[in-house]
């Protein structure tokens, strides 16, 4: 038997096991457990690959993985298919890439503490991964919770006012993933499968009953509560700006991007969006959708911490996937689906440049970055790229998904989001571009270095490189959009989408 | 580890015929969970409230039952891996993941397979969850006499 066969249970497996088994290494050497979680990430990546590969091979539409050999809708089974398979190695990729950056930010810690945060960094992979490619609705609620679990622990982890942020998260992260479960309950009772494409098909003679219209409520609570989306984003500002520096990329550009997918999976290819129910629904979100886009940008302006700035922007960037699926059209579609993936890469990238600002400075307040430009040349031109592509100006990554946003909105001609996405840009302008204007443009600030810069480029190399890596992300992104498009989101488009 | 143990010569005494007790019972739970109620969760339980029943009354002197905060995570996370080791096993035994008809082991019938990787996985869990209730008592005592 082929190991290409097993690939999609061995993106959730490998760093299962070596999560494990960390602590376990790190007992022995300090740093051989984060090596070791380091290794099954980037085996999890080349996994992903290979699914992406096997995916748009001709004439597969999905890759189907059994659990035990028992065949669904008994038994639980993964399911690789073009969207998720794209959303796996973007997840994958930004964990293995980010799991070099958190280094020096451990480097006095004992053991326990180092092969503490990579146990949970690799859980954290393991609860991402597994939502990503699971069929199973109660098998995502499995991984939702070891998604927030470790979450929980790794923002926790940042010290001063971190574990009341976390806490706070817990508690209303509880109240999502009970949500969830409620949800899942109804729908089990209703349909009598757990399996999601044996669902898709059951459900259809209860779509206008008003249990259905529960669930869907009950799902839309818990996805908009992990997302941060608005008026559910309250534990977010304060779980982002307070998370552990190293983690805060991952957590930020990953942990909401996941549960938006899971929603986009429930609400187009599981429920189906032409019924009443769902039609309503969509308006509420869209709804939210324009509110969020709105509050998060005004707030955002309001902020001088760098990284609430940036946690008020991620609440406005979700708004935009909110209202890409509120749109219910092909464009739209491909906007939510392609902003999911470019705001993932942007907010990563503009969280490792504060991190390392923090890391070498002490410094966070956004009127103190004044000649940064020189200090930290590699960070300040990741800057430029990811506020650039947060405003939406081409070839960045943003531009695209905004533009599929815009057509959407043109097909379904719902105006308002048109406006609400032109205001959104100009409000994302103004307290993005006075970053830039403070690296570049202010006179020097005087800051006193609280680390050595050690290279020529202001920070240790495992700092600077993922910094690199993911500011050109953002650029190879938008250049190959089109391709990305193409080849992978309207091949998986669903089936609701094409009628 | 308890600094203020509450044995007394009741106590002393009467924990001696508990303590083995409720390991091997939970032994006991654990293999019998494969064909009727039990299980890895109740074993694991039963376990620790043995080893921790030791330590509330002995304190210091429970010897072998006193882990170290950072031992018990490491068995814990050792425990799991137990689990995940059956997984893998049926992988290398030319399976799905978890298919226990594959596991690398030479037995007459697929049941007696079957029944074989249930062991496994459950006495995982047993380790996982005593370890992890000693974690979180340690916790509570650590915080309590700080």
């Amino acid at each position: 038997m082929s190991l290409a066969l097993h690939s999609p249970v061995f993106i959730v497996l490998l760093p299962l096991t070596a999560s494990l088994l960390c602590l376990a290494f790190s007992r022995i050497h300090r740093k051989l457990g984060s090596w070791l979680v380091q290794l099954a990430i980037f085996g999890s990546l080349l996994c992903s690959l290979d699914t992406m590969r096997q995916v748009l091979a001709e004439g597969t539409k999905s890759v189907h993985y059994w659990m035990g050999n028992w065949a669904p809708p008994i038994g639980i089974e993964f399911v690789v298919d073009p969207l998720n398979t794209a959303v796996l190695c973007m997840i994958t990729f930004l964990a293995f890439v980010i799991s070099f950056y958190s280094k020096p930010f451990l480097e006095n810690e004992d053991w326990l503490h180092y092969g503490g945060y990579y146990t949970l960094y690799g859980l954290l992979t393991v609860g991402l991964c597994g939502m990503t490619v699971t069929g199973d609705v109660f098998n995502m609620y499995v991984y939702l919770e070891i998604m927030s679990l470790s979450g929980y622990g790794l923002i926790a982890l940042g010290g001063h006012k971190s574990m009341l942020a976390a806490f706070r998260y817990l508690l209303v992260g509880t109240i999502g993933a009970s949500l969830y479960l409620i949800g899942v309950g109804y729908l089990y009772a209703m349909t009598g499968s757990l399996n999601m494409a044996d669902i898709s098909v059951r459900i259809q003679p209860f779509v206008h009953t008003p249990l259905f219209a529960f669930v869907v409520a009950c799902f839309l609570i818990a996805f908009g509560i992990k997302m941060a989306l608005f008026p559910l984003h309250g534990w977010q500002p304060d779980s982002y700006t307070y998370s552990h520096p190293g983690a805060a990329g991952f957590i930020s550009g990953c942990m909401s991007k996941v549960p938006a997918y899971a929603m986009l999976r429930y609400f187009f290819y599981v429920f189906g969006i032409h019924n009443t129910v769902m039609e309503a629904l969509m308006n509420v979100l869209g709804i939210m959708g324009i509110c969020g886009i709105l509050i998060g940008s005004v707030m955002a302006l309001a902020q001088y911490d760098f990284r609430r700035m940036l946690a008020y922007s991620s609440v406005a960037q979700l708004g935009y996937i909110a209202v890409g699926m509120a749109m219910g059209n092909i464009y739209g579609f491909i906007g939510a689906v392609l902003h999911l993936i470019n705001h993932a890469f942007m907010k990563s990238s503009l969280f490792l440049v504060v991190g390392g600002i923090a890391y070498r400075f002490g410094e966070v307040n956004l009127y103190r970055l004044g000649g940064l430009n020189k200090k930290m040349p590699v960070s300040s031109i990741a800057t430029v790229l990811a506020v650039l592509s947060m405003i939406g100006i081409p070839p960045t990554c943003g531009f695209f998904s905004k533009w599929y946003l815009m057509l959407g909105a043109f097909e379904g001609q719902q105006y308002i989001f048109i406006a609400v996405l032109v205001v959104s840009s100009l409000l994302n302008a103004v307290y993005y571009v006075r970053i830039v204007e403070q690296m570049f443009v202010q006179r020097e600030a005087s800051l006193t270095e609280i680390h050595d810069p050690v290279t020529k480029l202001g920070m240790p190399l495992s700092m600077v490189i993922p910094i690199g890596v993911t500011g050109l992300a953002i650029l190879l992104l938008g250049i190959y959009s089109s391709s990305l498009v193409t080849n992978i989101v309207e091949v998986g488009l669903p089936e609701v989408l094409l009628k | 580890m308890m600094k203020d143990p509450f044995g007394g010569m009741l106590l002393n005494i009467a924990f001696r015929l508990l303590v083995p007790f409720s390991l091997v019972y939970a032994v006991y739970v654990l293999i019998l969970g494969e064909s009727s109620p039990g299980g890895g969760f109740q074993a694991g339980v039963v376990m620790g409230f043995g080893i921790i029943l030791a330590r509330l009354i002995l304190g210091e002197d429970a010897k072998i039952f006193n882990v170290r905060i950072g031992t018990s995570l490491v068995l814990a996370g050792c425990g799991t891996f137990i689990y995940a080791l059956a997984g893998w096993l049926t992988l290398v035994g030319g399976g799905k993941f978890l298919d226990y008809s594959f596991l690398p082991v030479s037995m007459e019938a697929t049941h007696e397979l079957h029944a074989l990787g249930i062991l496994m996985i459950e006495t995982g869990v047993t380790i996982c969850v005593m370890m992890t209730i000693l974690n979180i008592m340690d916790a509570v005592v650590r915080r309590s006499e700080d």
